[in-house]
């Protein structure tokens, strides 16, 4: 699977934030063998040189998706994208328009017309959505490649709310790029979400949070790997029924 | 003579070390007046090892343990403990909190009350860290300047540094390589209405808050962390998250006054733990974080055994880097 024309090995994507240090969150990138990383731009750091932090960040080699978070209008959005295409050299983009303060639920309105305005200006936009099919076609019209929809609410930790919606997401988009980002807690969720035949997963706080982040690191890119293979291997189909696994057919009539 | 670059926390710490062996010391400080260009001045004065382990690495206990006895020694320390609590909806973060951490007895509401009348009814439980306190740290540097002086130490306002000194205390001015800057913004309130005796650890999984009373119903509530290197005045969006979850508190914050909005930058390495090293001849001591009135004692007094080796009283297992 290819996205905006890379390939990509591991299909964990990590987020950057929260972490106890930055020692701890170079080595939790190292452990998960993550390929991309998301950095949050603050507009007040965009002026100078950047951060040490940042340059920390460059230096784990891991590719750098810089994020809009925290924007709540387009311009915010649009302008925090321009700002991070600078700093980072990168046209990757991962476009979050918050809708709502609380729930940190996406404005689906305001993310396709930045997603407009910024794929016309050659950036590559994996958009923060929600599961919503209609969302998401107006987002490839856009110009989007990638889709990533919302396991649960970000931070929440709650895995995947409405699987069936992803289920649908996935049959409607066959050929499209589809990242969770948002919600996953356990590795059972990140296995879930591969198994649903998604294409990767975006996490964060699961991570930065655990009491020993490291080793969740790994726990979650062993469960994005195991739901890929288990996806790709086609599991057998729910029965309502025991099946016996062994045949009976044959067996001594004792009557 | 030994001369030492800046007279923040970790300079006059190290100063007041090497008096105490003996050793004559001069300060050199940008600053025009005690602590008035330290960034310890925006800290809250938290001596707070177990909360602190939360998020930090187990060295914040072993260097920070004595640290209450090294301050009482200059300055007015408050043992009354931490009070940690959070909102019912977030009641998890509490049981998270006190899972990461450690000498902590978990109070009911009406424990909370006894401890701090002014939270009667709004916390169901809460977890108390007896053996933490705070300190005023505008005061404790002004007191520790004043016993550096006291001791026969030298402090030189208003002067640069000479290009070659003993020991390098100057904080993010150091410039050096891995050295990174944690902004952190915070607000005093003055408010009259609320008495609360003992720091508060509001826990929220968004907006993590911590109110540190000072003398004269004054509070510090603090603070933002953030990857910056911008050294502006704080934002909006930070003042107000502070200020609402001061109110989620106590409604009775609603009435404070906003007597101070105040930002400054932690110079920090990538663990977040303070590093004595030599570099080009010149010993330096950084990276206190969010732990400099934690942590400087203990590392003065190794910057001081390092310095003055004939006369350490500790033996030196100096953190190199």
């Amino acid at each position: 699977m290819q996205f905006y024309g890379t390939e990509l090995t591991s299909r964990l994507f990590l987020g950057t934030a929260q972490y106890p240090s930055p020692k701890v969150l170079c080595e939790a990138i190292t452990a998960s063998g993550t390929e991309v990383i998301t950095v949050s731009l603050r507009r007040e750091s965009a002026a100078g040189a950047g951060t040490g932090f940042w340059q920390m960040l460059r230096q784990t080699g891991a590719r750098i998706l810089p994020n809009t978070a925290g924007c709540h209008t387009v311009q915010e959005a649009v302008t925090t994208a321009q700002m991070a295409r600078e700093v980072f050299d990168t046209d990757w983009i991962k476009l979050e328009v918050i809708g709502h303060a609380d729930s940190l639920q996406p404005d689906v309105f305001a993310l396709v017309e930045a997603a407009r305005i910024l794929s016309g200006d050659g950036f590559k936009v994996f958009p923060y959505t929600t599961e919503d099919l209609v969302v998401g076609e107006h987002l490839l019209e856009a110009g989007c490649e990638v889709l990533m929809p919302w396991g649960a609410p970000i931070g929440s930790g709650q895995g995947l709310r409405n699987p069936d919606g992803l289920r649908a997401m996935r049959a409607h988009f066959p050929d499209t790029p589809l990242v969770v980002d948002a919600g996953i807690g356990r590795p059972s969720d990140a296995a879930a979400a591969m198994e649903l035949g998604l294409d990767a997963v975006l996490l964060n706080t699961a991570v930065a949070k655990a009491g020993d982040p490291i080793a969740m690191a790994q726990a979650m890119a062993q469960a994005v790997r195991a739901g890929q293979i288990g996806y790709a291997a086609d599991p057998m189909p729910r029965r309502d029924m025991a099946v016996p696994s062994t045949p009976v057919l044959g067996l001594a009539d004792l009557k | 003579m030994i001369t030492i670059a800046g007279a923040g926390l970790a300079g006059l710490a190290s100063a007041y070390e090497l008096l105490q062996r003996g050793a004559e010391v001069t300060l050199f400080e940008q600053g025009a007046g005690p602590g008035a260009a330290s960034v310890a001045r925006f800290a809250g004065g938290m001596l707070a090892p177990y909360c602190e382990r939360e998020s930090a690495e187990e060295e914040v206990i072993t260097l920070g343990s004595r640290a209450f006895e090294w301050w009482a020694k200059i300055t007015p320390v408050h043992r009354r403990g931490t009070l940690v609590v959070a909102p019912r909806r977030d009641r998890a973060e509490l049981t998270r909190f006190a899972r990461r951490t450690r000498g902590h007895q978990l109070l009911e509401g009406g424990e909370i009350a006894e401890l701090e009348p002014a939270l009667s009814g709004r916390f169901a439980s809460g977890l108390f860290f007896e053996d933490e306190a705070h300190l005023d740290p505008r005061r404790a540097l002004c007191d520790l300047s004043t016993a550096v002086e006291n001791l026969g130490g030298e402090i030189r306002y208003d002067t640069p540094a000479p290009t070659r000194v003993d020991l390098d205390c100057t904080g993010m001015a150091a410039a050096l390589p891995k050295l990174r800057p944690v902004r952190g913004e915070m607000v005093i309130l003055h408010c009259p209405e609320v008495e609360i005796s003992r720091t508060l650890r509001l826990l929220h999984p968004r907006i993590p808050l911590y109110l540190v009373p000072r003398d004269d119903q004054h509070f510090m509530i603090g603070a933002t962390m953030v990857e910056s290197n911008s050294s502006r005045p704080a934002s909006l969006r930070s003042v107000t998250e502070l200020l609402s979850a001061a109110f989620a508190l106590h409604p009775a914050f609603g009435e404070a006054s906003v007597v101070e909005l105040g930002a400054g930058l932690r110079p920090a390495f990538a663990d977040n733990l303070p590093r004595l090293f030599e570099r080009d001849g010149v010993l330096h001591l950084n990276g206190l974080y969010r732990h400099g009135f934690l942590l400087a004692p203990a590392m003065a007094q190794r910057a001081a055994a390092r310095l003055m080796p004939q006369t350490a009283q500790t033996p030196a297992m100096e953190r190199t880097g």
